[in-house]
């Protein structure tokens, strides 16, 4: 992404205009945009009877408390929903990585008869939304007696994600050029030999951004999980947290923002990491 | 010269291996994707219940649907919800690109923290916001008594149009990145000498936005909206979350209504009706969002 458009043209605004104009509305933005996330944290440390009054300021701590991690942790199933969701969004993401490389491949580079319309067939397949076929989904899920399983969350996740990797890793592997693979076809490689030995390892940006998309996509899928799933040892955290943790008419708010908490940072962790590939990869996937 | 053998000559047919290599990614989608597809619009001509199959009623379902006045509401919200939504998405995001593009000291950590609502997971930043809105201990409350703008403290979920408006504001706040990110995307690639060109020629900053800018990012502003029209429009967990459809069915989508009354409901048949029925209204939606956009880029005669 090159830098800059503006910036030769930078002198002919004054600063204080900067300040009303840029600055400020930015800042307003960015301060909406991240304090539910403050909040969240805020409340998770916060002891219940601060929490409760109606004294005080509510946007400070005064004595930070672990009592809401304790709850979550040693008193709820949240651990056990912390490494279901773990296992399926590691299991969804590393079906769907393999299964979109080898369509990808295909479509972009073998060019059987049929690859456009296949590409064509990929993109649409994107734009079917979880929320239209969840129910029949269910019915078949329940039919093949996976009701109730982590394997029912495996096995469906990858109909979101692979069209999604697939469509990003075309256009990462359009970006290689022919010559490498031809040279290699000369050499005597085999279509396969050139896929894992040449393409891939020059592909691997595109392989990360794909893969934290669906691990990200995976881990915070709602719909199927909340669907597919019903007792308290299968679920995930999003489901966990909003099935279990919510009980009655008092809300413990504390372990309910501990659990979201806890819930939205592996994401976070894993996006600050890569927050580049994401964004191009986020980018790139919406350009024409 | 050795004959090849059955397995170099698989290798070495690109159509054979491509086939092949499609094969896992044909077979997940077909099964899990477009047999649903096809089961879920047979299921919406059935009466079909949870543990039983349902028997063929043909447009049962959906004369009943039509004719229901909670259905009718809740195509009235769903419509109301993507409208003001994507709309306010669109304003606030574009305003946010045209800022994030600006010179900015720390841009690439802005442009990093700004979207970290879009990768948070959706249920989870929504129980933040059940909390802000929560009748007794809502913090936005605190903060307007506090400033003397209210007297008392806001119903937010409670009352059917303050409920409405608050789940749009959840659902903006979370689509706000996404609208973002893609259209600063867009703005990078608009060459700056159009803006040094039109500035000689003594044009105004709102000129240079009406006349270079958006022209310029239409084609990318059609693809963006048309995606999050598709987003707000299949829009689930929010809803789930905060309201669960309430009060008096206010905030009801036809996603979280097609979920109750087919999963703890049990008439599988009606719920699919309903979500065939998102279908059309869907495909409308899309197709306006994408040739509506799309077709100011050509009639100004911009070349893609």
């Amino acid at each position: 992404m090159s830098k800059q458009n503006s910036q030769g043209m930078d002198f002919l605004t004054s600063l204080p205009r900067r300040w009303v104009t840029i600055y400020i509305p930015l800042g307003v933005l960015l301060f909406i945009l991240l304090f539910p996330f403050y909040w969240m944290a805020i409340t998770a440390f916060k002891p219940d009877n601060e929490l409760l009054s109606q004294t005080g300021n509510p946007f400070w701590l005064v004595h930070p408390t672990l009592a809401h991690f304790n709850k979550l942790l040693f008193h709820t199933a949240y651990p056990q929903w912390l490494w279901n969701t773990l296992v399926v969004s590691i299991s969804a993401t590393f079906i769907s990585l393999l299964t979109s490389v080898l369509a990808a491949y295909a479509i972009e580079r073998l060019r059987f008869k049929g690859s456009k319309v296949m590409g064509m067939i990929i993109f649409f397949a994107y734009l079917v939304p979880p929320s239209i076929i969840f129910i029949p989904l269910a019915s078949i899920v329940f039919q093949y007696g996976l009701f109730d399983t982590k394997m029912a969350l495996i096995l469906t996740y990858p109909t979101f994600l692979v069209p999604f990797c697939t469509w990003l890793l075309m256009g990462y592997f359009r970006s290689i050029p022919y010559e490498l693979e031809e040279c290699a076809l000369i050499d005597g490689a085999t279509r396969l030999q050139i896929l894992t030995r040449i393409i891939l390892p020059l592909a691997v940006p595109g392989l990360i951004s794909a893969g934290i998309f669906a691990f990200t996509l995976s881990w915070n899928e709602f719909i199927y999980a909340l669907t597919f799933v019903s007792s308290s040892e299968t679920k995930t955290v999003p489901v966990g947290v909003i099935t279990e943790l919510v009980e009655g008419d008092v809300y413990h708010w504390g372990a309910l923002m501990a659990g979201a908490l806890l819930g939205s940072l592996p994401v976070a962790f894993i996006y600050s990491f890569f927050v580049e590939y994401y964004v191009s990869g986020m980018t790139g996937s919406v350009k024409e | 010269m050795k004959a090849l053998s059955l397995m170099e000559r698989f290798q070495s047919n690109r159509h054979a291996l491509g086939y092949t290599f499609m094969l896992p990614a044909v077979l997940l989608l077909a099964g899990l994707l477009a047999y649903p597809l096809g089961l879920g619009t047979w299921l919406g001509f059935t009466d079909a219940k949870i543990g039983r199959v349902g028997e063929w009623i043909g447009l049962e379902n959906f004369a009943y649907l039509i004719t229901d006045s909670v259905f009718q509401l809740v195509v009235f919200n769903t419509l109301f919800y993507t409208i003001v939504a994507s709309i306010a998405k669109f304003i606030l995001g574009l305003w946010l690109a045209l800022l994030l593009n600006k010179n900015l000291p720390f841009q690439s950590f802005f442009r990093a923290v700004v979207l970290l609502p879009w990768i948070a997971p959706t249920a989870l930043s929504a129980l933040a916001f059940w909390w802000m809105y929560d009748a007794q201990f809502s913090v936005i409350s605190w903060l307007f008594t506090k400033m003397g703008l209210i007297d008392h403290y806001i119903d937010f979920l409670g009352d059917p149009w303050m409920a409405r408006m608050s789940v749009i504001i959840a659902n903006v706040w979370r689509g706000i990145p996404f609208v973002a990110i893609s259209l600063l995307a867009g703005l990078q690639t608009i060459s700056p000498s159009f803006y040094e060109a039109s500035s000689i020629d003594g044009a105004t900053p709102w000129q240079q936005f009406r006349f270079i800018t958006m022209p310029l990012l239409t084609p990318i502003i059609a693809v963006v909206m048309t995606f999050s029209v598709l987003f707000t429009f299949t829009d689930f967990q929010l809803i789930y979350v905060l309201t669960r459809g309430g009060p008096l069915n206010a905030t009801h989508l036809m996603a979280t209504l097609a979920f109750q009354r087919a999963i703890p409901g049990g008439a599988l048949g009606e719920g699919a009706a309903i979500a065939t029925m998102m279908v059309p209204l869907l495909l409308a939606a899309i197709m306006f969002s994408y040739f509506g956009l799309q077709r100011r880029a050509w009639q100004q005669g911009a070349d893609k």
